[in-house]
C-alpha cells in the first residue's frame, strides 16, 4: 500500500509510449485478428502493387527489375490503355456526381413521406444494387434485335425505324454502361442520406421558420445540408471509388473485350493482364495507376467539400 | 395529400408536392421494372418468356422453371447439396466472422485512447477510398504463398478484412456513453467482459448492417480465380453454369437469377429500420 503515495518516477519519452502501450495490453488483443488481415489483404498488397510494377512478373519464374519499362509502355505504347482510361474518366466524371446527385435527391424527397411509404420507396431504390446478377435483366431490354424491349419500344413510337444494336455498336455502348451504372448506383450512400435526413435536429426546422426561411429549397441550402455534411462526406468517398471502378457491367453486358474496345475500362484492363494473360507486372502498373486516380480525386474532393459551407 | 407525413408541413407548396410525387413515381418504376421483370419471368411458362410486348405479371403462373432447375441439378456430377454447403459455408464463416473480428477492433478504436489508434484508423479510412481490384493482383499472389489455393478460406479470410464494415462499427460505437463503460469497469469487469456482455448487445443494429453487406458479397461469390475443385465450388458458379446455355433454358435462367436475387432482398426488407440507423452514424470528417 505504501506504494501508491510515492512519487512516480520521472519517465522519458519513450519509457513513457512503452508504459502507454503496456497499459493498453487489452487493446492491442482485441484488435489483433482485424489488424493482421487488414495488413495481410489491404495495406501489403498496396505497397507490393508498387514494387511489382516496376519488374516483369509471370509468377513461374521470379520477378525481374524493369525500372519503368511498365509505366512507358502504359502511357506510350499501350494504345488501348488510353482508350480505357478514356472511357474510365468519361463513366467516372458522368456516374460519379450524378449518381451522388440521385442518391441524395431520392433520399430527400423520400424523407417528406409517411414511415412506410417511405421504407417502401427506400427499399425499391436500394434494392437494385444488393440484387446480385439481377443487372442482367438490362440485356433482355437492350437486346440488339426487334424483340429487345428498348428497341420495340423505340420502335413502336416511330422514333427510330430499325433496332439498334445497343450492346455491340461502339456508338451506344458507353450509354447503356451508364445507365445500368446509374440503376446499380443506389447503395451504402443512399442509405447514408436517408439515415442522415432522419436524424436532422427536427426543431432547426421550425426555428429556421420563425427566421424566415421560405421555401423547401432554402430549408435545403440553410439548414438539411450543413446538418448533413458528415453523411455527404461519407457518401462522396462510397460513391467516387465505385464510379472509378466499373468493370462487372461493362463486361457483361457489353463483353469482355468490347467491339473495338469501346466499354474497355481500367479495371477490365487490368483484369486483362492480372487474370488473363498473368502479365503481373504490367496489371500491377495498372493497378497503381488506378489506386493514385482514385486517393486524388477522393482526397481533392474531400478538400472542396469541407470548404462547403464554411 | 395523404402519402405525405403529418408533421413538419413548414415551407411546402402543393404544386412542389406533386411535382415530388411524379419524380418519384417515374424513377421508382425505372428503379423496379428491371426487379419485377426477374422476378415475375421466373413464374411464367416458355410461351410468355418470349411474349412481346413482355408482360409485367405471368398470365399462366407456373413453377416448371424451378422445376427444370432441380431437374438440371439432380443430374449435375457433383450432388448439389455439396455446392450449397459450400456456399453456406463461406457465407455464414465469413460474415459470423467478419462481425466478430471487426467488432472486436472497433471497440477500443471507438472507446480508448492508445499508441498508434490514431494512425490505424487514418489508415482504413483511406482504404475506404480505393476499390479492391487495386489489390487484387498482390492478393492473389498473397494468397497463393500461403497455401490458400483451392481453399474457401481464400474468399472468407479477406472478406472478414473488409474496412467498410470495420469503419461503421467504430462510429456506431462511438456513441456509447463512456459511463457505461466506466461504471462497468469499476465493478470489476474486465476489457474482454465489457465487450461481449455489455458493448454488443447495444450495437445490434451495426451488426444487422455488417451482416447484410457481407452477405449479399458472399452470397453471390462464384469462387473467382481461387477455387478450382468442382466440389468446393459455390452454388454462384453452380447456378451460372446450368444457366450458361441455349435459348431453351431461358426459364431456366430466369428462376436462377430469381434465387440469387430474393435472399438479399428479403434479408434487407426484415432488418431495414437496424440497418438505417447504423448509417446515421457513418459520417465522415
Amino acid at each position: 500500500m505504501e506504494k501508491t503515495f510515492s512519487a512516480p518516477p520521472l519517465l522519458t519519452k519513450r519509457q513513457l509510449l512503452w508504459k502507454n502501450i503496456k497499459k493498453s495490453k487489452h487493446h492491442y488483443i482485441l484488435m489483433a485478428p482485424y489488424a493482421i488481415l487488414f495488413l495481410t489483404f489491404t495495406i501489403v498488397p498496396v505497397i507490393m502493387s508498387l514494387g511489382i510494377s516496376f519488374s516483369y512478373f509471370n509468377l513461374l519464374e521470379p520477378p525481374r527489375f524493369v525500372g519503368l519499362d511498365n509505366y512507358i509502355k502504359l502511357f506510350l505504347e499501350d494504345e488501348v490503355f488510353i482508350i480505357a482510361l478514356k472511357n474510365t474518366l468519361i463513366l467516372a466524371v458522368i456516374t460519379g456526381p450524378v449518381s451522388y446527385l440521385m442518391a441524395f435527391l431520392f433520399a430527400w424527397l423520400i424523407n417528406e413521406l409517411r414511415p412506410k411509404l417511405r421504407s417502401f420507396l427506400t427499399l425499391v431504390f436500394y434494392a437494385p444494387s444488393i440484387s446480385g446478377n439481377a443487372f442482367l435483366m438490362w440485356l433482355l431490354i437492350f437486346s440488339g434485335d426487334v424483340h429487345g424491349y428498348a428497341n420495340a419500344f423505340l420502335m413502336k413510337f416511330g422514333f427510330i425505324d430499325n433496332p439498334i444494336l445497343w450492346l455491340k455498336n461502339p456508338d451506344y455502348m458507353m450509354l447503356v454502361i451508364i445507365i445500368v451504372q446509374l440503376w446499380l448506383s443506389l447503395g451504402v450512400s443512399f442509405l447514408a442520406f436517408i439515415a442522415g435526413l432522419q436524424s436532422v435536429d427536427k426543431t432547426l426546422y421550425e426555428a429556421g421558420a420563425i427566421d424566415g426561411i421560405r421555401n423547401r429549397w432554402q430549408e435545403l441550402w440553410y439548414i438539411t445540408l450543413p446538418s448533413m455534411k458528415p453523411q455527404l462526406m461519407f457518401g462522396a468517398v462510397m460513391q467516387i471509388t465505385t464510379s472509378l471502378a466499373i468493370a462487372a457491367v461493362s463486361m457483361q453486358l457489353v463483353g469482355f473485350p468490347s467491339v473495338q474496345y469501346a466499354g474497355h475500362t481500367i479495371v477490365t484492363h487490368l483484369i486483362d493482364y492480372g487474370t488473363v494473360r498473368y502479365d503481373l507486372g504490367y496489371a500491377s502498373a495498372i493497378a497503381t495507376v488506378l489506386f493514385l486516380i482514385m486517393m486524388s480525386t477522393n482526397l481533392l474532393v474531400r478538400k472542396i467539400l469541407r470548404k462547403v459551407g464554411n | 395529400m395523404r402519402f405525405l407525413k403529418k408533421t413538419r408541413r413548414l415551407n411546402r407548396s402543393l404544386g412542389g408536392d406533386i411535382a415530388l410525387f411524379l419524380i418519384l413515381l417515374f424513377f421508382g418504376f425505372f428503379s423496379a421494372y428491371p426487379l419485377i421483370m426477374t422476378a415475375s419471368n421466373a413464374f411464367k411458362p416458355l410461351d410468355e418468356l418470349f411474349l412481346f410486348p413482355p408482360r409485367l405479371f405471368p398470365r399462366n403462373l407456373t413453377f416448371d422453371n424451378f422445376r427444370d432447375l432441380s431437374d438440371l441439378i439432380s443430374n449435375s456430377w457433383v450432388p448439389f447439396s455439396r455446392y450449397f454447403f459450400n456456399t453456406i459455408l463461406i457465407t455464414v464463416l465469413g460474415t459470423g466472422g467478419h462481425v466478430l473480428i471487426a467488432s472486436m477492433a472497433a471497440f477500443p478504436l471507438a472507446k480508448y485512447k492508445f499508441p498508434g489508434r490514431g494512425l490505424f484508423f487514418t489508415l482504413v479510412v483511406y482504404s475506404l477510398m480505393f476499390a479492391p481490384q487495386v489489390t487484387a493482383t498482390p492478393n492473389y499472389i498473397i494468397i497463393s504463398k500461403i497455401g490458400l489455393i483451392d481453399n474457401p478460406s481464400a474468399i472468407i479470410l479477406p472478406a472478414i478484412a473488409s474496412s467498410l464494415g470495420l469503419y461503421l462499427m467504430k462510429q456506431f460505437m462511438s456513441q456509447i456513453p463512456d459511463e457505461l463503460i466506466e461504471s462497468a469497469k469499476i465493478d470489476g469487469a474486465s476489457e474482454y467482459r465489457i465487450f461481449f456482455q455489455i458493448v454488443m448487445p447495444l450495437v445490434k443494429p451495426a451488426w444487422l448492417t455488417l451482416i447484410i453487406l457481407l452477405f449479399q458479397r458472399l452470397w453471390t461469390t462464384d469462387g473467382g480465380n481461387f477455387i478450382f475443385s468442382e466440389e468446393l465450388k459455390p452454388l454462384s458458379y453452380a447456378l451460372h453454369q446450368i444457366a450458361a446455355g441455349t435459348i431453351e433454358r431461358a426459364g431456366t435462367i430466369a428462376a436462377v437469377a430469381f434465387i440469387m436475387m430474393i435472399v438479399p432482398v428479403t434479408f434487407f426488407i426484415l432488418s431495414q429500420s437496424k440497418v438505417v440507423e447504423t448509417f446515421s452514424h457513418s459520417g465522415m470528417k
